[in-house]
């Protein structure tokens, strides 16, 4: 006897709920290895597959074994062709290194290496993250709904019928109307055929027809009371429940003037871009605007705002009266969570810092729910900026406005191993994440 | 043998199978097996499965129910790490010492290997679970499965009730001591699923009726089991760590107890085949090489499958030589089956020199008498001392060295020589013997009584030591499971002088 089963249609991904066990143990060190690895890699990168690699501290397996290189051993080697008893061979050179891998019981505790796929890195990277402060839980145009299992009911399609239920009903439904058996007709039947092959004598004939009336009778019922009938059928019932669909908008602001070099304006995008992949990764639903500005603010697309180049003076103020404008446009805010991010290297141009202050004083931060502004300072600047009360004109405006609000935060960037804990400094739940 | 004028029709034709071409191949084999080879195996459970499977089998230690934990994941991502980048084939089968016994097959075997695979694995591998001695005595194939069962739905009952890091602390630490959780000299019990559910179901129903609110409320201490005079005074050496653990344990929870059981459980099942690799492949190797050879001179393999055949088995008994960059250790298909095609020479046409070495088997002709008898009654360590021959060793080119770690050289101590050969042999079956590759630590006492200090001692083999952070972390582990300090003493296996000491509070200092 022997059986060929075909499992290959059986549910793949059996060690699935064991990897994310791993993934999980290993969580606190892969975060710390992407946060260094933000230094080399094109940060659009992120988006991808990664090959990464965990110390052994956390996920070696310690048992008791021998070390290499203590003590003595007998080997035995096959593919002699030079040497003969006696033979003493050094331990350094070819041979020796075959022999000391031969030799190690142990294999070398090494670091692991193993590929996350992108939204295992995606979701590492922005666990703990979100937007702060969504309390407008206003519905959009169109309402989202999804169906909830709630109880039963008699119509119905025939893909939800509640088999479970409708045998039960079926079942009592029988019991009730006494509907006969298989067993008890089988039994009348065979009565039926043991007095036939019977001799007939008058008695026997009387209880034949007796029993030919029964059998005749319980058949009839038997048809009269349906198995299963149309009264029994139960399905499943099915409510649509509307779910709230948050809507959100994010304007990110970048200066892209003569004065943001191609440093800073690199530092600015990465930033961005971890942010753009943060709000398409956590909120499905939420929009993006774009907005970049020199001596005038401009709504540009993605690509854009990304990729192309655009040189001029530096009016900062240009890009707030833009988001303004569009807020104005498209954004009830009564309706929308508006959030902002602002990139700069704190340029501009006299008095137009005050102007700037006096616009988000004056309403455009009352309408955000935050306001995060990233000064892209010079590495060498860092150590003199070290304290807030210290800054560009930009900044020391943007700090007053700070003082006030706390809606508005603010933070400063040098160096790209500097993005992802700014960004987890901005965007941490609060009283969970500080600035690393 | 037939006659070649009894010449069969081909099972199949070109490179692709379906379930009617497996089920022709596996009665054709059966045939064979059973009446030219009087091989004896378990009713076969053969399954197709696609490569994401063989993958998902690789990391639960190719058993097909496993409770979780996080170091399958990891093995998951590393195999599916070498896979991907080519580093590594899958291999073709995978087969599970059970019963029924079940062989996986890989889909994407051509119908010649499915034909090598279901001999290989389905026959060989099975007929040599089924009848070597190792097996039978120390595994329970009927029962394994539903054990297994068992141990998944507990540790995931226990995960529901006291959290995924508390199991996975007590997994983590018996995992550590799996090497230790062994009876090496006595025979373990049966395992038995139903056993053990009654067993947790009668402790949950005795703890159920007898439940007190008030117990909760009297002070902890009063809690404490002193020990019973009889463990106290019970001699406590003992070699298994883990059953020591789970039986004397100050400190553990009932469920946690049951968890180390588990652990032991399969340390103990997977025991015998550390044991027997060598000639567990060799056997199946042996026994798909002479299957193939038998279909094909019955005609019932065509030439072109017959050199695909010849060619897969080629590479699975490749041996490189020692100094080869594709050295990797000694193959234990090629040394097994080379042995096993030996006895078959030696049983037929013996030379001289066979007739010193094997004169109770050398030209008696009954060679599949000498090797079922050898698969039933031999490991590694014992068949290789008895069957290991001059020729083979000649041409195998064997030699032994020794490496002394305190020697700036190693020494060739034997070659295939007159004078080599005795000592060549018996250092291979030294090698192949498990207890030289694992440190001997054994439970010493315990004072349970006094401080509950436990106590281990490591008997040095040949001044090899252990490896101080594994050792260190290992010990951690235990502590957790004993509760209190554990020490350890390494004491030399000649002199017997003590080595070095090492204490959990000492460890705990440290880092």
């Amino acid at each position: 006897m022997s059986h060929f089963i075909d499992r290959r249609l059986n549910p793949k991904d059996k060690s699935l709920g064991n990897r994310q066990r791993f993934l999980r143990r290993a969580r606190e060190e892969l975060r710390q290895v992407f946060n260094k690895r933000l230094k080399s890699t094109p940060i659009a990168d992120v988006d991808s597959d990664h090959a990464v690699t965990v110390s052994s501290s956390i996920t070696g397996e310690p048992s008791f074994r021998h070390a290499a290189a203590t003590g003595r051993r007998n080997i035995v080697l096959p593919g002699n062709t030079m040497y003969s008893a006696g033979d003493r061979i050094p331990k350094h050179g070819q041979v020796g290194g075959q022999m000391g891998r031969q030799a190690g019981d142990s294999a070398p505790d090494d670091d692991f290496q193993f590929v996350l796929n992108r939204e295992e890195v995606l979701d590492l990277f922005f666990e703990g993250l979100e937007l702060p402060d969504m309390v407008k839980l206003h519905l959009k145009e169109v309402l989202a709904f999804k169906s909830r299992r709630s109880g039963y009911t008699t119509t119905g399609t025939p893909s939800n019928i509640n088999v479970r239920r409708t045998m039960r009903n079926s079942l009592g439904r029988r019991i009730a109307l006494r509907r006969p058996s298989r067993d008890e007709l089988d039994e009348i039947s065979r009565q039926i055929s043991e007095l036939e092959n019977h001799e007939q004598t008058p008695a026997i004939r009387l209880k034949l027809l007796k029993l030919q009336e029964t059998l005749r009778r319980l058949t009839h019922r038997r048809k009269l009371v349906a198995y299963v009938d149309p009264l029994d059928i139960r399905y499943n019932r099915f409510e649509a429940r509307p779910v709230p669909n948050t809507a959100a908008v994010m304007f990110c602001l970048m200066d892209v003037s003569g004065s943001m070099g191609e440093r800073e304006k690199d530092l600015a995008k990465r930033f961005f871009v971890l942010l753009h992949l943060f709000l398409k990764r956590r909120y499905e639903r939420t929009e993006i605007v774009f907005i970049r500005h020199t001596h005038e603010a401009k709504v540009v697309d993605e690509d854009t705002f990304f990729y192309s180049m655009q040189s001029g003076g530096t009016i900062v103020s240009s890009a707030l009266d833009e988001m303004q404008r569009v807020i104005a446009e498209k954004y009830p805010v009564n309706e929308w969570n508006i959030y902002a991010a602002q990139a700069s290297d704190g340029d501009n141009s006299p008095y137009d810092s005050n102007r700037c202050q006096e616009i988000l004083e004056g309403g455009l931060l009352a309408k955000c729910q935050y306001f995060a502004y990233v000064e892209i300072i010079d590495a060498r600047e860092r150590d003199i900026f070290r304290s807030a009360t210290n800054g560009t004109p930009l900044w020391n405006s943007y700090r007053s406005v700070s003082e006030k609000l706390p809606r508005l935060q603010m933070v400063r960037l040098a160096v790209p191993e500097d993005i992802y804990p700014v960004f987890r400094h901005l965007f941490a739940k609060h009283g969970s994440v500080g600035l690393g | 043998m037939r006659a070649g004028n009894d010449l069969q029709r081909p099972l199949f034709h070109g490179s692709d199978w379906n379930f009617d071409i497996l089920q022709r191949v596996y009665d054709a084999i059966k045939q064979i097996a059973h009446e030219d080879l009087h091989l004896d195996t378990y009713t076969n459970q053969l399954e197709i499965i696609s490569a994401e499977q063989m993958l998902d089998a690789y990391s639960s230690i190719g058993m097909p129910l496993m409770y979780g934990h996080w170091s399958y994941g990891k093995r998951f991502l590393q195999e599916e790490q070498l896979y991907r980048k080519g580093h590594m084939g899958l291999a073709y089968e995978l087969v599970i010492n059970s019963n029924p016994c079940i062989c996986y097959l890989m889909e994407g075997n051509t119908a010649a290997l499915q034909t090598l695979v279901i001999a290989h694995a389905a026959f060989g591998h099975n007929h040599f679970f089924k009848n070597n001695q190792l097996f039978r005595q120390w595994t329970d194939a009927s029962a394994i499965l539903t054990y297994l069962d068992f141990a998944k739905n507990y540790v995931r009952q226990c995960e529901e009730r006291h959290g995924v890091a508390a199991v996975e602390r007590v997994l983590d630490a018996a995992h550590a001591l799996m090497d230790q959780g062994v009876f090496r000299y006595r025979r373990p019990g049966r395992l038995s699923a139903e056993q053990e559910k009654a067993r947790e179901r009668e402790r949950v129903a005795h703890a159920e009726r007898t439940f007190n609110d008030l117990w909760r409320t009297l002070p902890s201490f009063a809690f404490k089991t002193a020990p019973s005079e009889a463990t106290a005074g019970q001699s406590t050496e003992e070699e298994n760590i883990l059953y020591f653990i789970e039986k004397n344990s100050p400190i553990l929870e009932p469920w946690q107890r049951e968890i180390v059981r588990i652990v032991r459980f399969l340390a103990q099942y997977f025991y015998p085949q550390r044991q027997t690799k060598m000639m567990n492949e060799g056997c199946a190797t042996f026994v798909h090489y002479t299957i193939t050879n038998l279909m094909f001179e019955r005609g019932l393999i065509e030439e072109g499958h017959m050199l695909e055949i010849i060619q897969n088995h080629s590479e699975v008994i490749f041996q490189p030589g020692f100094n080869d960059l594709r050295y990797g250790g000694l193959n234990p298909y090629a040394l097994g089956f080379e042995m096993m095609r030996d006895i078959q020479r030696i049983c037929t046409e013996p030379t001289a020199e066979d007739r010193d070495w094997f004169p109770e088997i050398a030209g008696k002709g009954a060679w599949l008498d000498v090797l079922l008898d050898a698969w039933a009654s031999h490991r590694d360590e014992s068949f290789i001392r008895q069957f290991l021959s001059p020729k083979l060793i000649r041409k195998m080119r064997l030699f032994a060295l020794v490496d002394d770690a305190s020697d700036s050289y190693v020494e060739v101590t034997a070659i295939h020589d007159d004078r080599g050969y005795e000592s060549v042999r018996s250092a291979l079956a030294d090698s192949y013997d498990i207890t030289t590759h694992q440190p001997d630590i054994q439970v010493i006492g315990a004072d349970l009584a006094g401080d509950r200090c436990l106590r281990l001692r490591h008997k040095i083999r040949n001044g090899v030591m252990l490896q101080e952070e594994s050792r260190d972390a290992t010990l951690r582990h235990l502590a957790t499971l004993w509760g209190y300090e554990v020490r350890l003493i390494g004491v030399d296996g000649q002199s017997g002088q003590t080595v070095y000491e090492r204490s959990t509070k000492a460890v705990a200092e440290k880092s």
